[in-house]
């Protein structure tokens, strides 16, 4: 049986000096050889290359690159070594290249394990361990999964893989029970709900916002009440003027994301509207949207003002979870003489006019990326799986819709449940039989 | 082995006599093994003990999958069918299934001839109340009524619902393993004794109603395909006689009726604790469930020719008997039908089938097969299927041989079988076409082509199947030769009326059997010598052509399946000693003792963490089945 090329990144995520991207199987020596530009380089020596993405020419990283042709390497199958600069940029970048290359994708949890065993090259003793690993990969890739899927577009994925399972069941219903007294236009209703999913699945997929996703990464917001600092904190974070700062209170009305490089992680930081009793309406959707966006961050920086009378009130207390930084700001103003504690979070004391302590403030997010993210893989390959698996499953519903035997139809439905599947979690047989007893009275 | 002093030995002990035990007995007999059935009454052989009717969708195909294993159900319902029809027929050939209804007086009678007529198998009237084992748990013989010790090398239960049967009439309850019949109280205790993990399910039937008191002629008739498809490769023709079945509805009235009367249902009193099929409700649940229901349809089965009984498929129930009869007078044609016997609902034990290997042997009692209902499925044909595998492995492991396994592609029973001891079941456990994620491929039609080849290499199939075999092989190897030579151009096929794109290139016969709209009837307009073709070939031929993507597709599918199953694991292998489990997958590995990786897989709960945790206590098996 032939098998296709897989790629991961083989170190653990986060801030590293070097990263190792592994590609194994029978394009890993085109992989290497386009992303190079090169030929192959000698077997089993290491060489130092500029990497580019082949279908751009965009330069990636300067890197050492490693060619282990089969049976001689860790699967015993070819495999491509690039080892690249620590950095989640960097390595986002060169997935993306490689998940371009035909006949390569990203590995799934345990592959890699699986072809090494496969071709007598798994050193059993490892066994466990590797088993420790993939089962903390894919915890870790099942909680970014959730996290991507929690909101809209989890919904979105959701009532698909129900539009779709439905569906289904009715064909299937159509065919297992021809003697029950089934409503008549059971597969005119299957049809419609595939042509309704493959439009807007096909929308989805074409949006052109493949770009701006990949620059994604860890969630941070920054909350308080109006005039802390927030968005001064935001441009000294990006070191430019992103969001607009000025002394009046409530001038930040949306919500201003700006992408930076912390740690090797890309983040996404969130300068949000001043918390407070508003009057305005516009003022008080921004404030909304500011405690809707502190909910979905991964890390949220809680600010107040050093010079205000009572500086910890006119918070939400939900907003102070295990994922919050407090921050004091303009401590050049205001010199504190006991150290502000906000429901047992110690204040980090800064003051973004000065830069004083946000050295102290950078690594503590840092430290707290790392703690919670340490394990787990870059959010680009989780999304490049999605969108392989809604490609996948838009092209078994094109299928579906020209098929020319009911049965044929059914065949591709089902191949696009389980594309679907894989991202929603595995539509089985019998969730197809509960749906089928539930709406239809069958049986004598 | 260990002898006992009065002790006749045989290779193979088949108990029951039922659809699983008579394909078990023959199967086993037919590869060779001496064996001996015990049946409580050697009368009820055979008997159809629910709704006189064989097939249906999923359930087609299992009959023609034991037909290709030369197993008995399709010959014996050829033999006692009176209405055939092919489910379905609208639609394509992979979700097409034959069903016959049976005469079930002519349905025992041609099982007992056929079972008669098989070398090497002896039958007996009695109970069996016990099982004998030897110091390490393996079965050495049954214990019979009367105290008597028959030995064997193996022992196949297929003891259907006798097993602590219960049977529920509204808010009377009749220990029987079916009506008039004593349940099996000894080898329930004896199953317990083993350590074995019993569930309890619940199934019903309808009442019985004599036939000469229904107003037919008010009623809409239904006939069965004329000419009648047989089921067996091997029946040429059918010669029975044929009937017609007529269709009723329920009404308002009867809802009412038996809404009034809920309380009086075992199901809904809370006297039956056993689980039902969903897909078989009784009349009340229907009524309750889908309560926006006007009415709900019922078939009026003949139950043979000379037999005036007709089986109301539809209105199973296990109400009082008074309301039954009540609910017949509001039923449009049954005003004034007799009832013959009241509907019941009955109760029984069942083993978990997770508690089996593939091979239906029990992984606590080495020697010890179980098949049919004792499983956890419901209807014949599952039964038939798990009593011919069994029967065939218990024979294979009398005389040493290795064992007979098929998977999901290779046809329905692999799939049942699979989803029993990986998945096990909660309710009784019917086949769907849906079940099979190989659909296209595991065809009515083509049950021969997949399983009897396996068959003739195992031994199970008479010479008298191989050769015909062989002849339906070969000429089905010159038609698709044919399809593939005979060629037309564009402009030739448009003077038939088929339309390609005039490309100027040829097109062959097998390319324009792909189009939606082209059969093999409209290409002998063109070459006349393809209608010469036999009909079983001709939809073989026009199926592999329509469905040639698809099946290619499937076949890549089947081999990365494939890889997964010649991983096996050892039966014995102690799941709470391998680290990076975690506590879930280890206790649902344990429970279900998956017999490779791709059936671990299989189980929920099980991670792909978890599976390169097993890789390491992996045995690559290169044997699968036969070879």
């Amino acid at each position: 049986m032939k098998y296709d090329s897989i790629f991961a990144v083989a170190t653990a995520p986060g801030r590293a000096g070097i990263a190792v991207v592994r590609v194994s199987g029978p394009d890993a020596g085109t992989a290497l050889r386009r992303i190079r530009g090169e030929e192959l380089p000698p077997p089993r020596k290491a060489v130092r290359s500029r990497l580019r993405d082949p279908a751009t020419g965009e330069a990636i990283d300067g890197a050492l690159c490693l060619w282990f042709p089969a049976p001689a390497s860790v699967t015993g199958e070819d495999v491509a070594e690039f080892h690249i600069h620590g950095g989640h940029a960097i390595s986002a970048a060169l997935a993306v290249a490689l998940g371009r290359i035909d006949g390569i994708r990203a590995a799934e949890p345990g592959e890699f394990t699986r072809r090494a065993f496969e071709h007598d090259k798994l050193d059993l003793t490892e066994a466990e361990a590797v088993a420790d690993l993939v089962d903390a990969e894919t915890a870790a890739q099942r909680r970014q999964a959730l996290r991507q899927l929690d909101g809209e577009l989890g919904r979105l994925y959701d009532a698909w893989r129900d539009e779709l399972t439905r569906a289904l069941a009715h064909v299937e219903a159509h065919f297992d029970f021809p003697d029950e007294d089934l409503p008549g236009e059971l597969m005119a209703a299957a049809k419609a709900r595939i042509s309704g999913v493959l439009g807007a699945m096909s929308a989805h997929l074409d949006d052109g916002r493949r770009g701006e996703r990949i620059r994604d990464g860890v969630r941070i917001a920054i909350v308080g009440p109006p005039n802390v600092g927030k968005s001064s904190l935001l441009n000294a974070l990006a070191g430019r003027d992103a969001a607009i700062v000025a002394e009046t209170a409530g001038t930040t009305r949306d919500v201003i994301e700006v992408h930076l490089d912390l740690g090797g992680f890309a983040a996404v930081v969130a300068d949000t509207a001043g918390l407070r009793e508003a009057e305005d309406a516009v003022e008080r959707e921004g404030i909304r949207r500011a405690l809707a966006n502190a909910d979905d961050a991964d890390i949220v920086i809680v600010m107040f003002d050093a010079t205000a009378a009572e500086p910890a009130t006119g918070i939400e207390r939900r907003l102070l979870g295990d994922n919050a930084l407090v921050v004091l700001n303009k401590i050049d103003l205001q010199s504190m003489t006991t150290p502000l504690e906000i429901a047992g979070l110690h204040a980090l004391e800064i003051s973004v006019k000065t830069g004083e302590g946000l050295d102290r403030l950078l690594d503590a997010m840092r430290d707290c990326i790392t703690d919670r993210f340490a394990v787990g893989e870059a959010p680009v390959l989780t999304r490049a799986r999605h969108r392989a698996a809604l490609e996948e499953c838009t092209a078994a519903l094109r299928g579906a819709e020209s098929a020319a035997l009911p049965e044929l139809m059914a065949e591709d439905l089902r191949l696009a449940v389980r594309a679907l599947g894989r991202i929603t979690g595995r539509v089985g047989v019998e969730d197809i039989l509960d749906l089928v007893f539930s709406e239809f009275c069958i049986g004598k | 082995m260990t002898t006992y002093p009065d002790m006749k030995n045989y290779d193979v002990i088949v108990v029951g006599g039922g659809h699983a035990g008579c394909e078990a007995a023959a199967a086993a007999a037919r590869i060779g093994a001496e064996t001996l059935l015990v049946t409580h009454r050697v009368e009820t052989i055979g008997e159809m003990s629910c709704n006189p009717a064989i097939g249906g969708l999923g359930k087609g195909h299992l009959v023609r999958e034991i037909d290709a294993l030369d197993g008995l159900m399709a010959r014996v319902i050829d033999r006692a069918g009176i209405q055939f029809r092919v489910l379905n027929r609208s639609k394509g050939p992979a979700v097409r299934g034959p069903r016959a209804q049976a005469d079930r007086a002519l349905y025992r009678e041609a099982m007992r001839d056929v079972l008669a007529a098989q070398l090497n198998l002896d039958i007996r009237a009695a109970a069996v109340k016990d099982m004998v084992f030897n110091d390490d748990g393996a079965v050495k013989g049954v214990i019979l009524d009367g105290g008597e010790t028959v030995g064997a090398r193996a022992v196949v239960l297929t003891t259907g619902t006798f097993l602590r049967g219960l049977i529920h009439i509204g808010e009377t309850r009749i220990p029987a393993g079916r009506v008039n019949e004593a349940p099996s109280i000894g080898l329930s205790a004896t199953l317990g004794r083993i350590g074995f993990s019993l569930g309890r399910l619940k199934t019903g039937t309808p009442p019985r109603l004599d036939g000469r008191t229904i107003d037919w002629k008010s009623l809409v008739l239904q006939e069965g395909d004329n000419p009648p498809e047989p089921f067996s490769y091997l029946t040429d023709r059918i010669v029975t006689p044929q009937i017609k079945c007529g269709v009723t509805w329920t009404n308002q009235a009867v809802h009412d009726l038996i809404t009034d009367n809920l309380h009086r249902s075992p199901m809904y009193s809370g006297q039956i604790d056993g689980t039902g099929p969903r897909y078989c409700p009784s009349i009340e649940d229907k009524v309750v469930r889908f309560a926006d229901r006007q009415s709900h349809q019922i078939f009026l089965e003949p139950e043979g020719l000379d037999d005036h009984t007709v089986y109301p498929n539809g209105i199973s129930t296990s109400l009082p008997e008074d309301v039954q009869a009540e609910m017949l007078t509001l039923i449009p044609g049954l005003e004034h039908a007799r009832m013959v016997r009241p509907g019941y609902a009955i109760e029984y034990d069942y083993v978990d089938p997770r508690e089996l290997c593939p091979t239906l042997q029990a992984h606590k009692a080495p020697g010890l097969y179980l098949a049919g209902q004792i499983n956890g499925t419901t209807g014949y044909e599952e039964a038939a299927a798990l009593g011919l595998m069994a029967g065939l492995n218990a024979a294979l492991a009398a005389s040493g041989s290795k064992p007979f396994v098929l998977d999901r592609a290779d046809g329905y029973i692999g799939v049942m079988i699979d989803d029993l001891v990986t998945q096990g079941t909660r309710e009784p456990y019917r086949m769907f076409t849906s079940r099979a994620e190989y659909r296209l491929k595991l065809r009515a039609d083509n049950a021969d082509l997949r399983l009897t080849p396996l068959g003739i290499r195992l031994g199970c199939v008479s010479s008298v199947r191989a050769r015909q075999f062989e002849h339906k092989c070969a000429a089905l190897d010159l038609a698709r030769e044919t399809t593939y030579t005979l060629k037309a151009k564009p402009h030739e096929l448009a003077r038939f009326g088929i339309h390609t794109s005039q490309d100027g290139q040829a097109r062959s016969a097998a390319q324009l059997l792909g189009y939606p709209d082209v059969d093999m009837a409209r290409l002998a307009e063109i070459w006349p010598e393809l209608a010469e073709m036999p009909a079983e070939i001709t939809i073989i031929v026009e199926t592999e052509n329509r469905y040639a993507g698809y099946l290619r597709r499937q076949d890549a599918d089947i081999a990365a399946f494939r890889k997964d199953e010649a991983l096996s694991l050892p039966g014995d292998l102690d799941y709470s000693s391998i680290g990076g489990l975690s506590t879930e997958a280890r206790n649902k590995l344990a429970g279900a003792r998956p017999a490779t990786l791709g059936a671990a897989s299989r189980i929920a709960g099980v991670t792909p963490a978890a599976l390169v945790a097993l890789l390491r206590h992996v045995r690559r098996d290169g044997a699968r089945m036969v070879n």
